[in-house]
């Protein structure tokens, strides 16, 4: 569980956003259509867009606060984040890739019960370490992303999903290896997707964006309505 | 090849090199401010810092013989340490790598702009600092355009001549780079020996260009 305040608003462009929420979370969802500011918000926690005004406080440290001129980069934040397309850098190969935020120690083992062994059998890339990020599925590049930022042990991991869910198969579905992250990292999570049915599976709390507000939030249930259980 | 020619060819070649390991370190630097940051003054900056593919190289080399000659306060204070600058081998070095400098900001630029700054934001979050995101991001995704930058650098600073020759002279066997070699031999009628000098200066010229153009053609890294 990590408290989630943040009380911000941002203008990009004629687009406007104004959100507020408060809460103490194992999985926050934020759910909303295309251009409702749900990517805008990890960028503000993130660090990696200044809002014009507000505060972002995730567990006892304050990231952001205009109020106070106070300011974390993002490589002082230790928020993990993760993009749609997960973003690899494409002139590494996928160890070198899921190490660069490691800490020296983590970084050089993989035997067996190390945080690197632990964190690529959670999202089962064990096998693709020695691969270029270019011969990777969409699914692949996503748990590596998603490891990469774990081995850099954020406090909180924040997690862009695409809109390609149409017919993915299994392994390709990123829900099962976040059920896992929860399960056996404890690392809180705020999950962007457009999947209401993934939210109600794993999210303890719901907010619904639109149009850069905040319109509802709270359990999965009662933002989403019945359709998603 | 001749004594004297095979001298000529190895002195304008070390000089280019030195050249360009002067300028493109700091035509790095300079195409990182461009590209990454904005203030103000920056189109003034962009325009002083291209004039001197644009200024006739002459008054380029009257310029610096103005900041750097005997009676500059930067010239004065070289000489009292013992090492004079104009009509040396390091005006020759100064000469060239003023001359590619603009060049290889240009060159450099234009692979920073190429790199996706998404890369940098992600390597931000996983704790690098600006430093680090640079050497480890940015450079190694432009790495190309930099060998390239480097590469016509060293070209441009093969050829170069009007700044040269105001600054350092042509002294044989001091300051007498290819291009002003020519010249003399062409003033002074010496047909046969421009002649060779020539044929050196085109091989080293088409060598440059050939790396440079295998280099930007490769495929890409993303």
């Amino acid at each position: 569980m990590i408290t989630i305040a943040f009380d911000v608003s941002l203008d990009q462009g004629g687009f406007r956003l104004e959100l507020a929420d408060e809460a103490q979370v194992e999985v926050m969802g934020l759910f909303g259509p295309s251009g409702s500011g749900k990517t805008s918000l990890l960028e503000v926690i993130a660090g990696l867009r200044r809002p014009s005004r507000g505060r972002v406080v995730v567990g006892d440290e304050t990231l952001v606060d205009t109020g106070q001129r106070l300011d974390r980069p993002p490589h002082q934040r230790r928020v993990g984040y993760v993009p749609q397309d997960g973003a690899l850098f494409p002139h590494l190969d996928v160890r070198r890739n899921v190490i660069y935020g490691a800490s020296r120690s983590d970084s050089h083992l993989q035997s067996p019960g190390s945080r690197l062994d632990h964190i690529t059998a959670t999202l089962d890339i064990a096998q693709l370490m020695g691969r270029h990020v270019r011969e990777l599925s969409g699914g692949e590049r996503q748990r590596v992303a998603i490891a990469r930022a774990l081995m850099s042990s954020p406090r909180i991991l924040l997690l862009d999903e695409p809109l390609t869910g149409v017919d993915r198969n299994r392994r390709e579905r990123i829900l099962p290896y976040l059920l896992r992250i929860r399960r056996d990292l404890h690392v809180p999570l705020v999950y962007v997707t457009h999947d209401a049915r993934e939210l109600a599976e794993i999210a303890d709390r719901v907010l619904r964006l639109e149009d850069g507000r905040l319109v509802a939030a709270g359990s999965a249930p009662s933002v989403l309505g019945p359709q998603s259980a | 090849m001749e004594q004297a020619t095979l001298g000529i060819a190895v002195f304008t070649t070390v000089m280019g090199v030195l050249a360009t390991l002067l300028a493109l370190p700091a035509g790095i630097a300079a195409a990182w401010v461009l590209a990454r940051r904005t203030f103000p003054g920056k189109a003034v900056a962009e325009t002083l810092l291209a004039m001197p593919l644009v200024l006739p190289p002459v008054a380029t080399g009257f310029l610096l013989l103005q900041l750097l000659g005997r009676n500059s306060f930067v010239g004065r204070a070289f000489d009292s340490l013992g090492v004079p600058i104009v009509f040396t081998w390091k005006a020759v070095v100064i000469a060239m790598a003023v001359m590619s400098f603009p060049l290889i900001v240009l060159t450099v630029r234009a692979g920073l702009e190429q790199v996706d700054r998404r890369y940098e934001q992600v390597a931000a979050t996983l704790g690098a600092g600006p430093w680090r995101v640079f050497l480890t991001i940015t450079l190694p995704l432009a790495a190309r355009s930099v060998v390239a930058a480097a590469i016509l650098g060293f070209a441009r600073a093969l050829g170069e001549f009007g700044a040269t020759i105001v600054i350092a002279g042509g002294i044989p066997g001091q300051t007498q780079t290819l291009a002003v070699a020519i010249f003399n031999l062409t003033e002074a009628g010496r047909d046969a020996e421009a002649n060779r000098l020539l044929l050196v200066s085109l091989a080293l010229a088409f060598a440059a260009m050939l790396v440079a153009n295998v280099v930007q053609r490769r495929r890409p890294i993303a």
